[in-house]
């Protein structure tokens, strides 16, 4: 009894920890701005505080917010498609076959891992501008893709370890082309992987400001989380806050959406990216 | 028997040669962003270059290193951020370890739990700095309010210590998650007849903790460890939104990437990215060989 008291607290403990913060940004979200200079410090608008849905409204407006918008998603989505791609050729040899510079490929991946992104944005800075490549989507996507694959291939790696392959031949033997054998029989048993991966790397293009700030100057390849940073003004301490929290709702409904939908799958591919076991 | 051993390591050449294939555009997308940069900047932090002069490029050795070095900011920085890894890996530790427990023990409402314990896990790092920003702010935040012991007027981002507090708060809200669910799958490892065994043998929660759970994740915690370690080490994003590096409180991503992108120093700003890079192999060492990491589980095998 005492035992189940302690896990209602903790979870309750849990869901304030994680929610408390988004409950915030909501609420700011929804102050007005004249309500924000003046200085609104609670944790809801107080009366006459409310803006509606202004802020939403003005911040949609925004041709950069929205240019800003368009550019995560489209830049997100290539990435994450050209890596998912890479890595499950990568992770079917390291899953299936033995050859001379597994070791080597596995140590890569977990070096970059660890790699300090802000050391490559000198080099790259540099080296972006002679190959034209500074300030468009392919800057960005090729670095996206090579800090994702590290994770893309665990996740990938771990998964097609745990695929029964003898079921193809099995397959063949019953009748089956080898075409359909893998189309009916390897690829639904593949796909929770690559899915599950192509979810984390999302995620991961998604979250991304140190290159998006350093290797964009306009709004033609500018992705979200550095545009919010430079949303009016430089000022840290004056920012327009209401208008801020609705534009980092806006951005935060896609993750949302699918941590909302994929929640279990996401858990699987975390914990078997990183801990065996 | 000669011609199936000859069978054999032709089946095996070739296995070899498909598996390198497969490989190859991993390890080249992987390579061009990172080790081939690397040694530009390696080469760079050899001249006193700047991007405003680029004609007066000009080579002078180790000096970069030197001013780098010799500089307090560059010590003041190094020391800053060695702190927030220090603190936020072990509140992140601590705090991970609470909610894994919770997460192993829960059955009604898994779905629910887990739903929201990956929501600070997606949600953009600058959301999060800027959520707490509003939050911690005096005019428009709610935490001077809500704690007891803090004066209303306030104002956390006006010294170095609260200031980094804040910034160590958004840290450790957004990251937590995801370090309680690497604990939780380790949890999962752990046996519960060995629980039970030491139970029955008469051993309180606290020594079931210490004498069996946490001997027997051992390799999880580590892998964990090392992981978020690493990754506190490059904090930048939390930083430069919160406070961009005012009163003190600049790590040495920020520093790094104030002299290359702001400053266009690319000299000075490369020999900072060699010194980056070094500092994060160092810490790499230093855990694998301390806390003896199991490398070949950290890398899959």
């Amino acid at each position: 009894m005492k035992q189940k008291i302690g896990t209602a607290v903790g979870c309750l403990l849990i869901l304030i920890w994680c929610l408390l913060p988004v409950a915030w940004i909501i609420s700011l979200s929804f102050k007005s701005q004249d309500a924000i200079t003046n200085g609104s410090p609670g944790f809801f608008p107080a009366d006459g505080d409310g803006a509606g849905w202004q802020n939403y409204i003005d911040v949609w407006n925004n041709d950069q917010f929205r240019r800003a918008i368009f550019n995560s998603i489209g830049i997100s989505l290539i990435a994450t498609l050209l890596s998912v791609i890479i890595a499950t050729l990568a992770a079917y040899a390291i899953a299936r076959l033995e050859f001379k510079g597994k070791k080597f490929v596995l140590s890569t991946a977990l070096a970059i891992a660890m790699f300090p992104v802000v050391s490559l944005v000198g080099p790259l800075f540099d080296m972006w501008r002679t190959f034209g490549l500074y300030d468009t989507w392919p800057g960005l996507i090729i670095p996206y893709m090579s800090f994702t694959l590290p994770l893309a291939i665990w996740t990938l790696s771990a998964f097609f370890r745990e695929i029964p392959w003898e079921m193809e031949q099995a397959a063949q033997v019953d009748g089956a082309t080898s075409w359909q054998a893998f189309r009916k029989v390897i690829v639904p048993l593949a796909a929770p992987g690559v899915f599950t991966a192509a979810i984390l790397t999302f995620f991961f293009a998604w979250n991304d400001f140190v290159f998006g700030i350093s290797l964009t100057s306009t709004e033609s390849a500018r992705p979200i989380p550095a545009a919010l940073s430079f949303f009016v003004g430089a000022d840290p301490f004056n920012r327009p806050a209401s208008l801020l929290a609705a534009g980092a709702v806006i951005a935060t409904i896609p993750i949302v959406l699918i941590v909302l939908v994929f929640q279990r799958k996401i858990v699987a591919g975390l914990t078997s990216g990183a801990v065996k076991g | 028997m000669s011609t199936a051993i000859a069978q054999d390591s032709d089946r095996l050449k070739a296995e070899n040669r498909l598996g390198r294939k497969l490989v190859a555009p991993a390890i080249i997308v992987m390579l061009v962003v990172t080790a081939f940069p690397m040694l530009r900047a390696l080469y760079l932090s050899l001249f006193s270059y700047s991007l405003t002069a680029p004609d007066d490029r000009e080579f002078v050795g180790l000096s970069n290193y030197v001013t780098a070095l010799t500089d307090s900011l560059f010590w003041r920085d190094t020391g800053v951020t060695v702190l927030i890894m220090l603190v936020t890996v072990f509140f992140e530790l601590v705090i991970g370890f609470i909610f894994a427990m919770v997460m192993h023990r829960v059955i009604f409402a898994r779905g629910v739990i887990r739903t929201s314990i990956l929501i600070p896990y997606g949600i953009i790092t600058v959301v999060s700095g800027f959520a707490w920003q509003f939050a911690f702010s005096l005019n428009n935040g709610f935490v001077n309010g809500w704690l007891p012991f803090v004066d209303d007027g306030f104002n956390w981002f006006e010294n170095t210590t609260p200031a980094l507090i804040a910034i160590m708060v958004s840290e450790i809200w957004k990251t937590t998650p995801f370090m309680s669910l690497l604990l939780l799958a380790g949890l999962a490892q752990v046996s519960d007849d060995m629980i039970e065994a030491a139970k029955v043998d008469g051993a309180t929660w606290w020594q079931r903790l210490w004498k069996v759970i946490l001997p027997n994740m051992r390799a999880a915690i580590m892998v964990a460890v090392l992981f978020r370690a690493l990754d506190a080490y490059r904090i930048f994003d939390n930083i430069f939104v919160m406070t961009a590096g005012a009163v003190n409180t600049e790590s040495v991503s920020f520093l790094t990437y104030r002299q290359v992108v702001e400053q266009f120093a690319l000299g000075i700003g490369s020999a900072l990215s060699v010194l980056l890079f070094l500092s994060v192999l160092v810490i790499a060492f230093l855990i694998v060989k301390i806390f003896k990491v199991d490398l070949a589980q950290a890398r899959q095998e």
